[in-house]
């Protein structure tokens, strides 16, 4: 059996396992071990491929390729493998859904329910970062939206229920509108004759009737920007990420968010280049708006969890944006942002979590000198703020340097001066994220019972170490990473160029 | 008639003998053991829908009047099998003291409609064509008045004869119209002589408008939703999929034999219908407290999604309806299981009385969740394999606007049906339906369209089989 398909059967025999337990207490246990056995799964899976790729054995870029014919007549196949790129997501994934599981180990009602809802969001992420077929990858990402309804109508807080419904209409509307872009690319993926086909291996040596791409590479780029928080369809993501639970809100921000990017540069840039060089001015003004927006947006917030939520629309609006700037550099910038932001701002969400589950408030101006109670959540903020604010030797300075390095490479003015004012972020970044620190965690304590507040238990240590760990990694070494990205990144450029 | 001529029309054939066996069975039976007869009846129907699955040949009868293919006993086995649950799901509210003394009733009245579906199905004349939708549908009045004590139910059963005969008449009006251009009732023959013309165009929408009140296409569906809200709940679950998939079928056969003539007419008329159907059933939707009324409506844009794979006109148009509609069956009898079993239960059948039903009846409840996101089209149930390929067969012929229509749609669709699930899993309530346990024949009914809707979709065999069946009849 194909070691990638084990990615999905994995969370499906957690869930089970989840289902069979008497023990309501021992729900989380499975869940831990089933995720660890995930963990490790991706870490094999990262040292499978870089040892492949050393000793010259791979040939090509994907790589454990597998395809089994599923539905004949309508050439859908089970098309598995993956590159450098979706080998980095993985991983990703797996160490944010194994910090989630952590993340939410006090959860109190339904907790069967709940981490089996986690678990099918997880496997959705996997199943689409594996796949190399249009249908399934469109099917896995459907499976990853649909249990965000139930983990925040269910679980989550504040206006729980408008915000998954709308979080869940808007993501399964940019889902609908991908549809119509996958049936277009699928019924022009033989222009010259032949069968049809799903797989984007097959798709992307065609090239697709430039008329066909005008038509459909703005509904396959707008529907995975919706996921991706493309402005003006990021409106779910605030909303969604602040009523979500701890572990949701992680997950979602993490990862869930990434497929967006991922997305639109694997199917709509990769097998449409064409039209994607023709409309991606329309597309660097949005994004930049989104990355500028949504820094301003963050700074007038208060809640916590608001902040964070439009901060993620600013970082994951520059992930779309350094895959507009379609040259090598900045895709690579976008990968390695996508995984850091993955990291970062599950951290983010993780510590929010545990911070309010003490004070009991996310409002910002409510608390004080947490630096002095939680020692150990508080230094971990700041870590993550950091990052967020793109210090060096931390992950989001070796994202975002990439990035915009790459972008000014392009010597006309419309892309320097989109890149210019993309730069400005960093500063406001850096705004919100000293004021947080300096009212949160720093000053007098407000609030009298604050004093007793207990710092981090071992599980949340765990996950929050787990998380931390990897940052500071890429931002130290972020050569792996890069090379791991790099070789994979070139069939993509060269169908750009 | 020798022998293979027997097998050539089994279905049609043993659902007549089980006609007969019922009403000798209920002639025979004392009035303390009527209650067995439902048993009897469920087991013998099982035994028809298996034999239904005996492979026999193709082939003509009566002069071509009445036709055998592989695909009409595809889509009577389909129908059979819904039936099926539709029966087995009927088990326990026959039970009832009020239906005791009617039980073999139901089982006539029901195994006579399916009787005239199949032999609508198989014609190959109009005239054998009208009987059989006539044999249909006056039963099906009867069926919807069946608590014949209570206001709505009579209602409902007198709304669906009036509406239904009116429907009648403006299809024969149309057929007479093609009989004058054509001079023949024959399918083969008014194929062969129809020619685009404006009589023929005529004569076209008039059938199609019969036909539209048959399938409840806006703007023929006012009667939909009154008549699914008075008939007893089992009666309006088969209403809604028996009835509407064999009118569907019956409307693949008709349009792609009879009318290929007119096939730019007819899809130019399908577009509109289709694009009115899905968005007017959607809208009314949105607003509806009781469960039927809402399941009505959201069976009405269903059909518009029908029409889908109608108007592509290909093969894997005809191929992914048929598959759709096995689907539908699965998902719907899934919804209308949960709709009966708490109706029966405690009379209950508003959406708001199902707030916090997980935690009192959680199986309950996860049946309704799957059977909602299959109607929605969300993976990984049948559903999204059946609506993923309806919007396929319509994009490969190049209908990209309307299917860009039909997905904002289901976007629609999805926001009511998240409403049931969220009223069922997030909602709180004071006076939640007490737990209760629904007995065998309930679960096993509920069992069997939970399968259909997680197994239809992953078994690619099953499209397979249907997409290879030969079309040419």
């Amino acid at each position: 059996m194909n070691i990638l398909s084990f990615l999905v059967i994995i969370p499906l025999l957690t869930m089970t396992g989840i289902l069979l337990v008497r023990d309501t207490k021992k729900v989380r246990i499975v869940a831990a071990i089933g995720m660890g056995c995930q963990l490790i799964l991706a870490g094999v899976l990262v040292w499978l491929y870089v040892s492949a790729k050393r000793s010259g054995e791979l040939q090509g870029t994907m790589m454990f390729m597998k395809s089994v014919e599923w539905f004949k007549s309508l050439h859908i196949t089970y098309a598995v493998g993956v590159d450098g790129i979706s080998v980095a997501m993985i991983a990703l994934t797996a160490v944010v859904v194994f910090a989630g599981v952590f993340a939410s180990w006090e959860m109190e009602s339904l907790k069967k329910e709940f981490f089996i809802f986690l678990l099918l969001l997880a496997t959705g992420v996997f199943g689409f970062f594996i796949s190399l077929d249009l249908f399934t990858m469109f099917l896995f990402y459907e499976v990853a939206v649909i249990p965000m309804y139930f983990l925040i109508g269910i679980w989550g807080s504040g206006p729980k229920e408008y915000s998954a419904m709308k979080l869940t209409l808007m993501l399964m509307g940019g889902s609908a509108i991908l549809l119509v872009g996958i049936l277009g690319i699928y019924f022009n993926s033989a222009p010259n004759g032949g069968n049809l086909s799903f797989n984007i291996m097959e798709i992307s040596k065609v090239t697709i009737p430039i008329s066909a791409q005008r038509f459909f590479f703005p509904m396959t780029f707008v529907g995975f920007g919706i996921l991706g928080a493309l402005f003006p369809f990021h409106t779910w993501s605030p909303d969604g990420h602040a009523s979500a639970p701890t572990a949701v809100s992680m997950l979602h921000a993490g990862v869930l968010m990434k497929l967006g990017g991922y997305g639109a540069f694997r199917v709509a840039m990769f097998l449409m280049p064409e039209a994607a060089a023709e409309m991606a001015w329309i597309f660097i003004i949005l994004t930049t708006i989104s990355v500028v927006y949504g820094a301003f947006g963050a700074v007038a917030q208060k809640d916590l969890k608001y902040i964070n939520a439009y901060s993620s629309v600013s970082h994951c609006g520059l992930v779309l944006f350094a895959v507009l700037m379609m040259n090598q550099t900045a895709m690579n910038g976008a990968v390695i942002q996508m995984i850091s932001h993955g990291l970062m701002t599950a951290l983010f969400f993780a510590l929010i979590g545990m911070i309010y589950g003490r004070t009991h408030t996310r409002m910002i101006n409510e608390m004080g000198g947490l630096m002095k109670v939680i020692p150990f959540l508080a230094v971990a903020y700041v870590i993550a703020g950091l990052a967020s604010l793109g210090l060096p030797g931390l992950s989001g300075f070796v994202a975002e340097m990439t990035i915009f390095f790459g972008a000014f490479q392009h010597p006309d003015l419309f892309h320097r001066a989109a890149t210019i004012i993309a730069v400005t972020s960093i500063v406001i970044t850096a705004v919100y994220i000293l004021r947080v620190v300096g009212i949160l965690l720093l000053g007098q304590i407000k609030n009298s019972h604050y004093d007793e507040l207990r710092d981090a238990k071992w599980y949340e240590k765990l996950s929050v170490l787990t998380l931390m760990v990897s940052i500071i990694y890429i931002g130290i070494l972020p050569g792996g990473l890069s090379t791991l990205i790099r070789e994979s990144l070139g069939p993509i450029i060269s169908k750009l160029f | 008639m020798s022998l293979e001529n027997f097998a050539i029309m089994r279905h049609e054939l043993l659902l007549t003998a089980g006609f007969l066996i019922i009403l000798i069975a209920e002639v025979f039976t004392a009035d303390e053991t009527k209650r067995k007869l439902r048993g009897f009846s469920i087991i013998l129907f099982s035994v028809i829908t298996a034999m239904g699955f005996i492979p026999s040949p193709e082939g003509s009868l009566f002069g071509n009047m009445y036709i055998a293919s592989r695909t009409t006993m595809v889509m009577k086995n389909i129908l059979n099998i819904g039936t099926l649950i539709v029966l087995i799901q009927s088990y326990n509210w026959l039970g009832k003291p009020e239906n005791e003394n009617k039980i073999s009733e139901y089982f006539l009245l029901l195994l006579s409609t399916l009787i005239g579906m199949n032999f609508m199905i198989s014609s190959g004349h109009f005239l054998m064509f009208y009987l059989g939708i006539e044999l249909a549908t006056i039963p099906l009045a009867a069926l919807a008045a069946y608590d014949r004590m209570r206001n709505t139910s009579a209602e409902a059963g007198i709304k669906l004869l009036l509406s239904s005969s009116l429907s009648s008449g403006i299809m024969l009006f149309g057929l007479s119209m093609i009989y004058g251009i054509t001079g023949s009732l024959y399918y083969s023959t008014v194929a062969a002589n129809l020619s685009l013309s404006g009589l023929a165009v005529l004569g076209f929408i008039f059938f199609f408008a019969g036909m539209a009140f048959k399938m409840s296409l806006v703007p023929f569906h006012l009667w939909t939703a009154d008549v699914y809200e008075g008939a007893p709940v089992n009666v309006t679950s088969y209403l809604s999929v028996i009835s509407k998939g064999a009118a569907s079928f019956i409307f693949i056969i008709l349009l792609f034999r009879v009318f290929p003539v007119i096939v730019d007419t007819w899809q130019n008329v399908l577009w509109i219908i289709a694009v009115l159907t899905m968005t007017v059933g959607n809208l009314f939707a949105l607003r509806q407290k009781n469960m039927k009324r809402f399941l009505a409506f959201s069976s009405i844009s269903q059909a518009g999604f029908f029409l889908l794979a109608l108007i592509s006109g290909s093969e894997l148009g005809m191929a992914t309806l048929i598959y759709y509609v096995l689907v539908y069956i699965f998902s719907n009898l899934g919804a209308f299981g949960v709709v009966a079993a708490i109706s029966n239960h405690c009379g209950k059948e508003s959406m708001d009385d199902y707030d916090g039903l997980y935690h009192t009846n959680p199986k309950l409840s996860l049946v309704m969740m799957l059977a909602m996101f299959s109607l929605a089209g969300i993976p990984p149930v049948a559903g999204f394999f059946g609506k993923f390929f309806l919007f396929t067969a319509a994009a490969g012929k190049g209908y990209y606007v309307l299917v860009t229509i039909a997905v904002l749609n289901t976007i629609i669709s999805l926001y009511y049906y998240l409403l049931v699930v969220k009223s069922m899993f997030i909602n709180k309530n004071e006076s939640p339906i007490q737990t209760f346990k629904s007995d065998g024949m309930t679960k096993l009914g509920l069992i069997v369209c939970v399968a259909g809707i997680v197994v239809v979709g992953f078994a690619s065999g099953l499209f397979e089989i249907i997409r290879n069946l030969s079309f040419g009849i």
